[in-house]
């Protein structure tokens, strides 16, 4: 799947320029099933990119891993969800030096967590390339009681914690890597446009 | 805004530096500040008034007094001497109310500051705020000697601080400083342009991104040769001494500016130039290489004029 391109939209609307080889400098590389493919691409243009390279790979899919481990990384690593993700990139990142490059590649989801843990330890947000591949699911956390809801791919949504029908919108928390949602009916109760499917 | 202080402690630090404490005459409690932030003080000198930027090396939270340490320039305007030479403890003095260029990034994982000579003055009241907030730090402090490093006096002993004395065969290695530092580390300099310069070196070679290297190149304006400037609203000329910065000197005359830093990093003083038989003297921080080329604007209150004709936008 190529890299995929989004309509404009507001400032804090994250953007993913795509993932550019900085060397053979140690690097922590992060991404779903989807942004395996954009890793392949990336030591395409340039091999030495893996010398230095923990890869984390977000996915139950061995044939991806063993193509991961064909690219010759330092390290592979592996989980089946984001959650199980989160401890093993978070230890990586406590133990990384200055000068480590950040590429994350996949969903929105992956590479808004990923940025907020990195960012969370000060990494400038500068220094965190990404690329978005496959699923153009959101994260979204919902305004009113906080509970993050993975996976959105409908306008408006129901929340998973409070049940609130929600609107998505483009407000991105950087701090927390997700997008925020808002009540749809909070003046009309009960009335409610119809749903759609979200579009890039 | 002003304050009207009191001179309560001059303390000789080194051959070359002093220490001023100043407090509010009644003891009021003044303005808290944050690390980094530095005070303008006013020196009446004749019918002028010389105002020099200085770093506050006192803790940011103690409103009890503001305290700085200032090195006597020979060859400067005459600011530093004057803080030298003409002030005694119970004299009063005029000083502005703290502002920061300097501030540290606070979502940083660690800071590491390094100060050359007199550039260690922003760190001593940013180690306190650090220490306050518990944020891990290590500080590097380089001087050419003992007798010179007035920081000694005034930094704690520690085992995170650090001190380079080059005479003593002890010179600041950047490269052991910064490599392997941990991701989300920030560095800060103050000092003499080299040192800023080879520190922000040698990040970039460690692929340290830019926005975690800081640096504060604060220097007084040099004095020069007295210039004329014309004032484009008036159509009034005005004299720039030797002695004096162009900025003191519109000052003087009464002219309307802007101002902030008084070092050249502010952006604050930022004049456009309309006519310019000359040269410009460049001496600020803010002005890129092609805007200075372009003799378009000036920064006076760091930068002087070699030529025929200067008219200024004000
Ligand atoms: S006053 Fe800050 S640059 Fe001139």
């Amino acid at each position: 799947m190529p890299k995929t391109e989004f309509s404009p939209s507001i400032e804090s609307r994250p953007t993913y320029p795509g993932l550019t080889s900085q060397g053979s400098a140690p690097a922590i590389m992060v991404a779903d099933a989807a942004g395996a493919e954009a890793l392949v691409d990336l030591v395409a243009t340039d091999a030495s990119v893996m010398d230095h390279a923990h890869v984390v790979l977000i996915a139950k899919a061995p044939e991806l891993a063993a193509k991961l481990t064909a690219l010759t990384p330092k390290a592979l690593h592996e989980a089946p969800d984001l959650d199980a993700a989160t401890p093993l990139v978070t230890q990586i990142l406590d133990t990384a030096k200055m000068g480590t490059q950040l590429y994350l590649a996949g969903s929105e989801g992956v590479i808004g967590h990923v940025s907020a843990l990195a960012f969370a330890r000060g990494l400038p947000m500068e220094a965190i390339q990404s690329e978005h591949r496959g699923s153009i699911a959101r994260r979204m956390q919902c305004v009113h009681c906080k509970g993050i809801t993975e996976d959105v791919t409908t306008d408006p949504f129901v929340c998973a914690h409070c049940d609130l029908t929600l609107f998505m919108r483009d407000h991105f928390s950087r701090r927390l890597g997700v997008f925020q949602a808002v009540c749809v009916d909070a003046e009309t109760p009960g009335v409610v446009p119809a749903t759609e499917e979200i579009r890039p | 805004m002003k304050l009207a202080l009191k001179v309560t402690e001059i303390e000789q630090l080194s051959p070359l530096v002093k220490r001023f404490r100043f407090e509010d005459p009644k003891g009021a409690s003044l303005p808290v500040f944050s690390g980094g932030a530095h005070i303008t003080v006013e020196m009446p000198e004749g019918d002028t008034i010389r105002r020099n930027s200085y770093s506050l090396i006192s803790d940011p939270y103690d409103g009890s007094g503001y305290e700085i340490a200032v090195r006597r320039e020979d060859r400067g305007r005459g600011g530093s001497l004057y803080m030298h030479r003409k002030l005694s403890e119970g004299d009063d003095i005029t000083v502005s109310t703290p502002a920061n260029l300097f501030q540290l990034d606070l979502r940083a994982r660690k800071h590491v500051l390094i100060g050359g000579g007199i550039g260690i003055t922003p760190f001593l009241s940013q180690l306190k705020q650090l220490d306050m907030e518990q944020k891990p730090f290590e500080l590097h402090y380089a001087a050419r000697s003992r007798e010179e490093a007035a920081g000694l006096k005034l930094l704690p002993k520690a085992a995170h601080i650090h001190v380079h004395l080059s005479e003593e065969g002890a010179r600041m290695d950047l490269g052991a400083i910064l490599d392997g530092q941990p991701m989300g580390t920030h560095v800060y300099t103050c000092g003499p342009e080299g040192l800023i310069a080879a520190v922000a070196d040698q990040a970039a070679r460690l692929g340290w991104p830019k926005s975690t290297v800081h640096s504060e190149a604060f220097t007084a304006p040099p004095p020069g040769e007295p210039f004329d400037v014309v004032i484009a609203s008036t159509g009034q000329t005005v004299t720039v001494k030797a002695d004096q910065s162009l900025l003191e000197a519109l000052e003087a005359a009464k002219v309307e500016i802007n101002y902030s830093c008084r070092g050249g990093v502010c952006g604050r003083c930022r004049t456009k130039v309309i006519a310019c038989e000359g040269r410009i003297l460049h001496n600020d921080h803010w002005l890129s290489i092609e805007e200075r080329a372009a003799q378009k604007d000036i920064m006076p209150c760091m930068s002087r004029f070699k030529g025929t004709r200067l008219e200024l936008d004000l």
